[in-house]
Parts: structure tokens; C-alpha cells; sequence
């Protein structure tokens, strides 16, 4: 008898890793292959909540299925053929489960093909469409081409998850009543549309990569999708300078990821990161994208913004940082972006490049913007400056401003050691 | 094929006080309008201001508009568009001086 439960338990073992590794293998395919699968899903269902369904039911299959036959060569292209059959299966057996709101396309496509066409960039232009809002932009996006459930988007938008659900379900059905096109855009709209997909990109990548509240500087998962979305739209629109632009700006700046928290959770600024350990290899894509992107004139947005962050990654030493290059950058940047964070960070860059005094005053002169009345990194780069220049007082004040203006624990607890490295009063 | 109606929405002051070559210069444009996208044009037409308005809710019956803005509903186009992106395009050639327009898709029950 002993000897049987050892056989079970090796045969449970061996039974129990394989299925580790199926679900591995589904996981990877969940965050790899989703929004193929649900594109071309939809050009089937026509409607998005059946295919999301289908494609759901996919992946469970796959579970049990792969279990016992094996992961398949192409998993994207099984799912796809999987949650295609199971949706036209559906459509044929009860015709009450096409919605009662329009369906997305005039044609549903012909039966299944062998060779699955990549629909991701319909889906893409769907869930950016400027006549749906932003946060519903940004929410559709994660969930329908990241498969992300409602609960991770509410969570990563901090939100509560009915509040998300709603926001959500709203969206597709303005889609669905609106009909809000499932195609790639024609060519004299595309250059606009792209810069809204690019804006919901790079907006999950910011909110990724300095967390608006919280323990944690960075929310790494955020920051991974906008890198797959940034990806994705790369293989999808390769000859788009600002979609090379976009994607140098977010690979260069996660090279230094693992650089920007002390073990201890303490942040570390550009300054006083260990440049030892940024990703070489993430510098050296992200410069050759940015090259591209820069050969388009004028350049754009992100291109110039990837730029800035190319100048910081080749600095060998923060000491040896080119600061009128970056002042120039942030120039062009603010002609065509004249937005007062771009101001603010210029200023910043003055005041290394000429000194704290022209620093301040450039920060100074923009004291009365709106947008940055509650923004601390305008208070703390001022308390920076002024430290510098020995005027104590004032700038103890502004680290007890900047210290009221942020909510994540890590940068509150950076700005507690300057304020308390300060000489007492 | 779908249909949306366009809801124009403008300032009723500034119509008010509006000169005659703002009356003229609006008026082709919607004779333009009309002669650009007529193919697409299901009907249209323009409301008087909303002090001419009467409202009744619930059996009661007052004078003015259902819900008072700054800028009222002065007309409307019906129009057919194969889908949102085209219907915005149409919209966008609307007149609408002292104000914009809304889109709104019909609503189709089987």
C-alpha cells in the first residue's frame, strides 16, 4: 500500500507540473494573444460582449484541452479558431443572441478561414475612437485588447469596480448604438487617430510608471501593457514615426527601471541612480527607434520627448548630462506641446544648464499657471533651487508644499529626508 | 446604413443680437449644406427660440424650455451615414456660429 501512494503521488507530481506548465502557457497566450483573438472574434459575433465570451470560453478549453493534447504551435491561431467556431455556433443555434443594439459590421465574415486575419488595429481605433471618453478609452483598451477583467482595470485606475463596470458597459454600448466603425481609419484621418491611441498608450504608461497613489512607486503591470500596446502598435504600423517616437520614449525610460527605488523603497532620482545597472541593451533600441522617429520633420511629440530621455540615457554621469541639449529639446517640445509640465521640466533643465538662479526664475514665472497650482513637482524643483542657493527658509516652506501635493508613500517619504536634511530653522 | 440626428445648439442672445449679414452668411451655409450632402439629408429644419417653447411634464403644462441652458436647440438635421465616422463628417459642415452641434444616433426598434 505505501508503495502505491508513492506511485500516485511521482504520478501526481509529474501530472501536477504539466499542468503548471499548461497554465502557463495559457497565461502566456492570455497576455500575448488576446486582443488578436477577440479581433478577429468580433469580426464573427459583431458585437463585442458576445465575443468576449467566446474568446473567454477559448481559454478555458485550452486549459483542459491543452492538458491532454499539448500546447499547439500557434495558440493565438487555436484560440482564434476555437472562439470563432463556438461564436458562430452560438449565432446559428439561437439568432435572439445577436444583440438588440446594431451590429459593428455591415458583413459578418465568411466562416472561418485558415489564415486569420490580425484585426487588432480596428479593435485599437474602436476602443481610441475620440467620441468616446478618455477614461473610457483608456478602460476599453486595457480590457479588450490586454484582456485585463473589469476588477484589474478598476484597480489599476483606483476606482470601484461597479463604477468601472459601468464606465465600460456605457462605452460599448455607445459603440454598438452609435456605430462607432470596427476599421482602420482612412488615410487623411489616421494621422490624428493615431496620436489618440498613442495618448491611451502612453497615459497607462505614466500612471504605470509613477503611481498617483500608494506603497509602491511603480505599478510594473501598467507599465508592461503599455509596453505590449506600445509593441503591438509598432509591428502594426512600422513605418509611423510617432509610433517609433512613442515606443523609444517608454523603452528608454523603463531601462532605468530597476534603478529608480533604493532597497530600502527609497526613490532615487535620475541624479543618484546607479547607471551601472540600466538596461544597455533597452538604451540601445530605444536610440536606434528614436533616430527613426526623429527623421520625420517636424519631429513629434513623443519623438522629442524620447529624445530627452536618449540624452539622459547616454549621460555616462548625471555631472556630464548635456543640459543644453536638453534645454533645446525641451524648446521644440514646448512649440509644439505647450503644455506647463513640458515648462516646468525646461525649467528644471535651465537651471542645471545656467544655474539655480535662472532656474528659479524660469520656475517662478510660471507660479501662476492653473494646471500646475496643485502639481508638486513644480513646489519641489523650486525647493530644490533654492536649497541650492542657500535660501533655507523658503525652501523648507516649498518641500512642505510639494510634501502636501503628492499622495504616493514613496515620493512623500523622498521628500520628508530632503526637507529633513535642511538645517533646523 | 443608420440614421442620427444632428441637433444644433446655439446661443439665443447672440442670435438676438445678430446683424443680417450673420442671417445671410448662416442661411448659405446651410443651402450649401444642403447641396453638398443632400444624398444623405433625410430632413431638417429650423425652431424658433425657446421663449416659444411649452413644456409639459407629467400632465403639467409651462412655459419655456424642458431644461434651461445657455444655448438652446435652434433646428435639426436627419441624416443617414453609414456610421459615426461619416455622420461627424457631415455633422462638421453644419452652421453653427454661436454654438455647435450634437450627434445622435436613431434608435431602431425591430
Amino acid at each position: 500500500m505505501s508503495e502505491n501512494v508513492f506511485e500516485e503521488s511521482a504520478a501526481g507530481r509529474r501530472a501536477s507540473r504539466t499542468h503548471s506548465q499548461v497554465a502557463a502557457a495559457v497565461a502566456e497566450a492570455h497576455r500575448r494573444e488576446w486582443g488578436f483573438v477577440l479581433a478577429a472574434t468580433v469580426r464573427v459575433t459583431r458585437d463585442i460582449d458576445l465575443a468576449e465570451e467566446c474568446v473567454q470560453d477559448a481559454y478555458a478549453r485550452a486549459l483542459s484541452t491543452w492538458d491532454s493534447r499539448g500546447v499547439p504551435a500557434n495558440p493565438g491561431a487555436w484560440l482564434t479558431t476555437v472562439a470563432r467556431r463556438r461564436a458562430l455556433d452560438l449565432l446559428r443555434r439561437d439568432a435572439s443572441l445577436r444583440a438588440r443594439l446594431p451590429l459593428l459590421l455591415d458583413e459578418p465574415d465568411p466562416a472561418p478561414q485558415p489564415e486569420i486575419p490580425d484585426d487588432r488595429l480596428r479593435l485599437v481605433f474602436t476602443c481610441c475612437h475620440p467620441a468616446l471618453a478618455q477614461p473610457a478609452q483608456v478602460a476599453l483598451t486595457l480590457r479588450l485588447l490586454c484582456g485585463l477583467t473589469t476588477a484589474e482595470v478598476a484597480h489599476a485606475f483606483l476606482v470601484s469596480e461597479p463604477t468601472m463596470a459601468a464606465r465600460i458597459t456605457r462605452a460599448k454600448k455607445k459603440i454598438a448604438a452609435a456605430r462607432i466603425p470596427y476599421e482602420v481609419p482612412q488615410a487623411a484621418a489616421l494621422p490624428e487617430r493615431i496620436e489618440a491611441v498613442l495618448t491611451v498608450v502612453h497615459l497607462l504608461y505614466t500612471t504605470g510608471h509613477t503611481a498617483p497613489a500608494g506603497a509602491s512607486l511603480v505599478r510594473r503591470d501598467l507599465v508592461e501593457r503599455a509596453l505590449d500596446l506600445a509593441r503591438m502598435l509598432r509591428q502594426l504600423l512600422p513605418s509611423d514615426a510617432d509610433v517609433a517616437g512613442l515606443l523609444a520614449l517608454i523603452v528608454l525610460t523603463d531601462a532605468r527601471r530597476s534603478t529608480r527605488v533604493a532597497d530600502d523603497g527609497r526613490l532615487l532620482l535620475l541624479a543618484d541612480q546607479d547607471r551601472s545597472r540600466w538596461d544597455q541593451g533597452a538604451i540601445a533600441e530605444g536610440i536606434a527607434l528614436v533616430r527613426e522617429a526623429l527623421r520625420r520633420r517636424p519631429p513629434g511629440r513623443f519623438a522629442l520627448m524620447a529624445a530627452i530621455a536618449a540624452v539622459h540615457a547616454e549621460a555616462p554621469s548625471w555631472g556630464d548630462t548635456d543640459w543644453r541639449e536638453l534645454v533645446g529639446l525641451y524648446d521644440l517640445l514646448i512649440d509644439i506641446w505647450p503644455s506647463p509640465v513640458v515648462a516646468l521640466n525646461r525649467a528644471v533643465a535651465v537651471g542645471f544648464a545656467s544655474g539655480p538662479c535662472d532656474g528659479l526664475a524660469a520656475l517662478d514665472a510660471l507660479a501662476a499657471e492653473p494646471q500646475l497650482a496643485g502639481y508638486g513637482y513644480l513646489a519641489a524643483a523650486r525647493a530644490d533651487f533654492l536649497r541650492q542657493l542657500g535660501r533655507l527658509d523658503e525652501a523648507r516652506t516649498a518641500y512642505e508644499e510639494a510634501l502636501m501635493l503628492t499622495e504616493n508613500e514613496v515620493e512623500r517619504r523622498f521628500l520628508a529626508d530632503r526637507l529633513a536634511s535642511l538645517p533646523p530653522p | 446604413m443608420a440614421e442620427y440626428l444632428i441637433l444644433i445648439y446655439e446661443d439665443e442672445k447672440s442670435w438676438a443680437n445678430a446683424d443680417k449679414a450673420a442671417y445671410d452668411s448662416t442661411l448659405e451655409g446651410h443651402n450649401a449644406f444642403a447641396e453638398k450632402h443632400g444624398s444623405a439629408i433625410r430632413g431638417g429644419k429650423a425652431l424658433w427660440a425657446s421663449d416659444t417653447a411649452t413644456s409639459i411634464r407629467q400632465g403639467a403644462v409651462t412655459d419655456g424650455p424642458f431644461a434651461e441652458t445657455k444655448e438652446g436647440l435652434g433646428g435639426y438635421y436627419l441624416i443617414e451615414a453609414a456610421n459615426l465616422d461619416d455622420a461627424i463628417a457631415i455633422a462638421k459642415d453644419v452652421p453653427a456660429p454661436f454654438g455647435g452641434v450634437e450627434v445622435r444616433p436613431i434608435r431602431v426598434f425591430d
